[in-house]
């Protein structure tokens, strides 16, 4: 079975660290902030100018000055700070962050990832993609595997304008877990009952198969 | 003091010398700490052929959305320009320019203007549609975009408080690109909710300090909220 959006949430919460300053993009990788295991201390980055991210305010707190790159209203937990955008992109940019987690609409093996633009559909611009992939050295891509035509996602070569080059090395799809290493993506992890016939399938780029590569437990 | 004091007390003094074709800076993320009475008074003013930037372009008839309805922009410098019907119409009919930039790079090209540096390099946007048409070079075996920075005609700024001198604090995530955009404006215009005593904000937590503002009116703000999200 494909991994649902919960499961792929808690996969990615598994790669967090005690003390991680963390940006989650949105839809899935907002999840993340969900299942964050108990004990740990994580910080969330939202890179309108807040560090330090809390869960959403009641409806007596709810503040129009205090929102997430989301544009939602959102509350700041005890530590926090907030700052400018340029302090804000100089966190990125400069590499502080540890770990970052967008999603995409293409990915290929050399490590391009394709998020932010469609040709000859609306653009609505690209936001903070750009720079958060372009200065973060620790980048977790979570997708689909494949379209619902079908089509892969994980590609020889990306066919849509990238939003950067040679920056990605984690890919999450609903069906595995991949890593790209010497242009391939190697196959790590699979989703309960996916079979890595399935995977290749549905992997256009090139893909190495481990001897075993392990289901995910949930 | 008079010669440090910075307040207006009309709108029409505080825009007063914006002219058709002129390029203005905007501080706000989204709705949020935007200069909401500064751009009515644009859209009384009737200025047209303006370049705005901003990170956004705020939504139909609200924040800069209401520059559009009377075609007052030529062109937008933002990074995110959706939520905004009549933004795509203007845009697909030829009759709005647009320059999406990366959000981080929109912010530090507001920085190096108002700082004196005319470019930068940076990553951000090496290999993409970005880069096209620009400098690119190696340091320390990794490729950098060169960026050019961005000064304005005027910086429009929604502050918090502010004193006659123009030092401003700005409140919670209503920041964003305000401080940037304040240093930036050939003139700056701020607007604010309070007006405090000179001496009463603490020197060391001021976001802006007056030296880069030219103006500062009072206003009543309606801080409407885009995607508003409780945990009830």
């Amino acid at each position: 079975m494909a991994l649902s959006r919960d499961q792929m949430a808690i996969r990615v919460a598994r790669e967090l660290q005690d003390g991680y300053y963390v940006n989650l993009g949105i839809g899935i990788p907002t999840l993340v902030a969900n299942f964050i295991p108990d004990g740990m201390d994580v910080m969330l980055q939202s890179e309108n100018g807040l560090l330090g991210m809390g869960m959403f305010p009641s409806e007596a707190n709810v503040d129009a000055d205090m929102i997430n790159a989301g544009k939602q209203t959102v509350t700041a937990v005890s530590g926090s700070s907030i700052f400018s955008s340029a302090e804000s992109f100089a966190m990125i940019r400069g590499g502080h962050v540890d770990l970052t987690v967008l999603g995409a609409f293409e990915v290929d093996v050399s490590g391009n990832i394709a998020s932010w633009m469609i040709p000859n559909k609306l653009i609505k611009g690209m936001g903070g993609a750009m720079d958060l992939v372009a200065g973060a050295d620790n980048i977790i891509v979570t997708m689909t595997h494949a379209s619902k035509g079908g089509d892969s996602k994980l590609l020889e070569v990306c066919s849509l304008p990238l939003t950067g080059k040679g920056c990605i090395k984690k890919v999450l799809t609903d069906l595995a877990w991949l890593e790209i290493e010497n242009g391939a993506f190697v196959l790590k992890e699979r989703a309960p009952g996916v079979s890595i016939e399935e995977i290749q399938a549905k992997t256009q780029g090139r893909l190495i198969v481990p001897d075993h590569v392990p289901e995910m437990v949930f | 003091m008079a010669g440090f004091d910075k307040v207006v007390t009309t709108y029409e003094d505080a825009m007063s010398g914006l002219q058709d074709g002129m390029t203005v800076l905007a501080g706000g993320f989204g709705l949020c700490g935007i200069p909401e009475n500064l751009i009515a008074e644009i859209k009384r003013l009737q200025t047209k052929n303006l370049t705005i930037v901003s990170n956004n372009c705020g939504v139909d008839g609200f924040g800069l959305g209401i520059l559009l309805e009377d075609k007052q922009v030529s062109k937008m410098v933002s990074s995110y320009v959706g939520e905004n019907a009549l933004f795509e119409k203007q845009l697909l009919n030829g009759e709005l320019d647009v320059e999406l930039t990366p959000q981080g790079t929109l912010a530090e090209k507001m920085r190096a203007g108002g700082a004196g540096i005319p470019a930068f390099y940076t990553a951000t946007g090496v290999g993409t549609p970005v880069a096209e048409g620009k400098d690119t070079r190696f340091f320390n075996g990794r490729e950098y975009l060169l960026e050019e920075s961005i000064t304005g005609d005027f910086a429009i700024v929604k502050g918090w408080k502010a004193d006659r001198y123009g030092n401003v604090i700005y409140r919670h995530t209503a920041q964003n690109f305000n401080p940037l955009a304040a240093t930036a404006g050939k003139i700056t215009v701020v607007e604010v909710e309070e007006l405090v005593e000179v001496g009463e904000l603490d020197p060391a937590h001021i976001h802006t300090p007056g030296i880069y503002v030219d103006r500062v009116i009072v206003g009543t703000f309606e801080k409407r909220i885009e995607n508003r999200t409780t945990s009830e």
